[in-house]
């Protein structure tokens, strides 16, 4: 239950949050965004397949910086780090709204991680035996030498619930045959490989799928935020070996529980960066904009609203650092931590828009001006893996947990 | 506070404030405690507070990082840490919650040697009781109007004004009062004076009635009231920075000589939760409707970041300004507060209009009146529309509003 004062963020921590923010405010900044994602508004909507532009030198250097490698354990040829760094990363990543699939690819890496451990308890005989032999660390070592990675866990019906997939699993000789669909499955086009959750006999499992397996096809969806891309994933007769089984079937549900408060906690810190980004961008236009001969910062009507952002922001990142020190240091509360930490993230996020886009009046409503880019990746990343009411009843059905009763939510 | 981080020191202190709280925890009263110190009305509420604060002095939990030359215990970082445990472990709160928490750290730092020697023993040990003449009727969130004036007489002062929202006057020895004693500069003409309220001539301590029905606070009327110069704090004209030190205590951003007890933000969910899985809506518990559990959730989330924010304020790279979160803590936790009960309230449904003193008010009616008192702290200590306006200007550069 020990948990450091101050969340474990060390010189070490800072060295990777700072290295971040260096290399994104010189290679990744606002006009280079505008330039990649913003430049022709018809482009954006309007092609028959959304174009999902992102910067692949930039990914290279993400790569020798190490990013990809950040979560992957050390023995997989990782650096190990603590969530607080990872953290970290992720908030920058959002501050700077960068279209990269590094937030997916670090996901990604959180539940090959959570299913190492589970296949290593299964061969130490702390778990049921499993038949083959684990794969997940193969996985993890390709990403830490730089191959992104994306979830593909979600039905199309947007459930959040992995065991409602819509992918079927069939052993079939020494493979397995996967059939079905997925949806919203984030940086879809730039993954170089999938984790699909199927069910089949046993239960559900996950199934590491490379981009280029016969039978997947990749749909893209034509989606609001500019910053990322997303698809529907088909699977016709895709075949795998056993050299893709992360999670043997019946044990994916406890290896996406046991992933899943690292995961939220990457997106709220997203959100928490992007939203930091909104209250900066407005309180700077607020301090320039000249109305009735004052900076309009000056009435307070303008001024309070800024000020709630600030604290929204500030409730939402001190939860985001509590979440990533416990999934270090206290397990046992990272569930509870995940959840308020997504749920005032995801809130903070849709506050900061919101006001963004009210408090730059005129200017704030046309394509020209930025905010655009994050109000839409601020309302994407509010629902993924479940908006604020969602997370909320989660925490309650936690406290009925606790206190011995069936949860409701 | 975690295992790993305090020093061997501190833990042993830790324990040892654990065993004597375990060993001397007082005996409910047989009379009703109100919800907060500044609320203490009746004799027999002030005999059995003042005697508790006294015994956590003595056993050292109160004023602990305190110069011994000044009653203190002469350490470093107890004072945390038996907070801490008086906090969790569900005794009653210091009486002296006004001196504790504004007059000492403001006398620490601006009194001269004699001044600490004389004022701060007796205040640390709860036989002073401490007040605060801040506001006037004129002079509310613009604090820096005041116009009690303190007018200089060779070696003395006479002082004549009006101060209100006056918390614990009717018990008061001392005042920390903020007087003009100069109209031709706002700021600069203001002397800050500790001024003796009880059995003085020409201070009259009247009560005022809250909206709850309940006194508490009062006003204070000075007429010609004669005070030595040796009770003035620093120099004359130097009455705003004093009150600036005064204000940044009150509003939390930094700690007193010490405090704890009473009620948790912890056990006020816990009571929460606990209210909402008892009352019945709709044919089941409150518990059981979605809306009600997610506002609940929403108070529970908001409880947690405020201890987390005051974690991540001590984390330097984690800040991005040292004034944004410490200068948040008063607007964030008298909303809290507020909305807490406002949420009670809700869950309660008709069982809300009954009010202290019902035999059928759940808690004793406790919530409607935590509702009604909740208006105090969101106006007190400068309104939260002034506090907005601090942050707007001081941490993010927004220009100063008129």
């Amino acid at each position: 239950m020990a948990q450091p004062k101050d969340f474990g963020f060390g010189s070490e921590e800072q060295m990777v949050r700072d290295s971040a923010r260096k290399l994104l405010k010189d290679a990744a900044g606002i006009e280079a965004l505008r330039a990649l994602v913003a430049r022709d508004h018809k482009a954006a909507y309007e092609s028959a397949v959304q174009p999902a532009p992102w910067d692949e030198r930039l990914w290279t250097q993400m790569v020798e910086l190490g990013w990809t490698a950040l979560a992957v354990p050390e023995d997989a040829g990782g650096a190990g780090m603590k969530m607080v760094a990872v953290a970290a990363l992720a908030e920058e990543i959002g501050r700077a709204a960068v279209p990269s699939p590094l937030v997916s690819t670090l996901i990604a890496t959180i539940v090959l991680r959570a299913a190492a451990t589970r296949a290593a308890a299964a061969a130490a005989g702390t778990g049921p035996r499993l038949q083959d032999p684990p794969a997940a660390p193969a996985w993890l070592e390709r990403i830490a030498t730089g191959t992104p990675a994306t979830l593909a866990l979600t039905p199309p019906s947007g459930s959040w619930d992995p065991a409602e997939t819509a992918v079927r699993a069939e052993r079939s000789g020494s493979g397995i045959v996967l059939r079905g669909e997925v949806a919203f499955v984030q940086d879809a086009r730039k993954a170089a490989f999938f984790i699909v959750a199927a069910a089949g006999e046993g239960g559900l499992g996950l199934y590491a799928v490379p981009a280029d397996t016969p039978g997947l096809t990749i749909r893209p969806d034509r989606i609001a935020d500019l910053t990322r891309d997303q698809a529907r994933l088909g699977l016709d007769d895709v075949r795998v070996d056993a050299s893709s089984i992360l999670a043997a079937p019946g044990t994916a549900a406890e290896v996406i529980e046991a992933a899943m408060p690292a995961i939220l906690t990457i997106v709220a810190a997203d959100l928490c960066g992007a939203a930091e980004w909104q209250l900066q961008t407005t309180t700077e236009y607020a301090r320039v904009r000249t109305q009735f001969d004052h900076p309009i910062g000056f009435f307070q009507a303008v001024k309070h609203p800024i000020v709630n952002m600030m604290m929204d922001v500030d409730r939402a990142r001190s939860l985001v650092y509590a979440a990533a020190c416990a999934i270090d240091a206290d397990p046992t509360d990272a569930a509870r931590l995940a959840c308020m930490a997504k749920a005032a993230a995801s809130d903070a996020g849709a506050f900061c828009s919101d006001r963004s886009i009210q408090l730059h009046g005129g200017i704030g409503f046309t394509w020209e001006c930025d905010v655009h880019l994050y109000v839409k990746r601020q309302k994407h990343n509010q629902f993924l893996y479940g908006d604020a009411p969602y997370q909320r009843a989660r925490l309650a059905a936690l406290i009925d947990d606790k206190a011995g009763r069936p949860g409701q939510a | 506070m975690s295992e790993r981080t305090i020093s061997p020191e501190q833990a042993e202190f830790r324990d040892y404030c654990r065993r004597w709280i375990a060993e001397n925890r007082p005996a409910a009263p047989s009379f009703r405690l109100p919800l907060s110190p500044i609320e203490v009305m009746t004799e027999d509420q002030r005999r059995y507070l003042c005697d508790w604060q006294k015994r956590c002095y003595q056993a050292g939990l109160i004023g602990s990082d305190y110069p011994k030359e000044y009653g203190g215990g002469g350490h470093r970082g107890f004072q945390t840490i038996a907070t801490q445990e008086l906090g969790r472990a569900g005794v009653p709160y210091m009486i002296n919650i006004i001196g504790l928490n504004m007059a000492a750290p403001t006398i620490l730092n601006h009194g001269t040697d004699e001044q600490k020697r004389r004022f701060l023993p007796p205040l640390l040990s709860g036989d002073e009781i401490w007040c605060q003449g801040f506001s006037e009727p004129n002079a509310g969130s613009d604090l820096a109007g005041v116009q009690a004036s303190a007018v200089r007489d060779g070696d003395q002062w006479i002082v004549n004004g009006h101060k209100v929202w006056t918390s614990l006057a009717h018990f008061a020895s001392w005042m920390i009062m903020l007087c003009r004693n100069s109209n031709a500069h706002k700021y600069e003409g203001l002397t800050y004076f500790i001024v003796p309220i009880a059995d003085t001539k020409g201070v009259t301590v009247r009560p005022l009635i809250k909206i709850t029905g309940e006194t508490g606070f009062n006003e204070v009327l000075f007429e010609d009231v004669v005070i030595p110069d040796k009770l003035r704090l620093d120099e004359v004209g130097k009455g705003w920075t004093v009150a600036m030190t005064t204000l940044l205590y009150e509003r939390g951003a930094a700690e007193g000589a010490g405090s704890g007890g009473g009620t948790s933000l912890d056990e006020r969910v816990d009571a929460l939760v606990a209210l909402a899985k008892r009352m019945r809506r709709n044919g089941g518990a409150a518990w059981d409707d979605a809306v009600i559990r997610d506002k609940v959730m929403q108070i529970a989330i908001r409880v947690e970041a405020m201890r987390q924010s005051a974690r991540r304020a001590r984390v330097e790279p984690l800040t991005e300004h040292p004034m944004r979160l410490p200068l948040q803590s008063k607007v964030q936790l008298s909303e809290l507060l507020q909305d807490m009960a406002a949420v009670a309230l809700e869950i309660e449904g008709p069982y809300a209009s009954l009010y202290l003193g019902d035999a059928h008010a759940p808690e004793n009616g406790q919530w409607p009146l935590a509702y009604l008192n909740s208006y105090g702290f969101t106006i007190a200590a400068g309104s939260n529309e002034i506090q907005r306006n601090i942050l707007g200007e001081r941490v993010l550069g927004l220009a100063k509003s008129k």
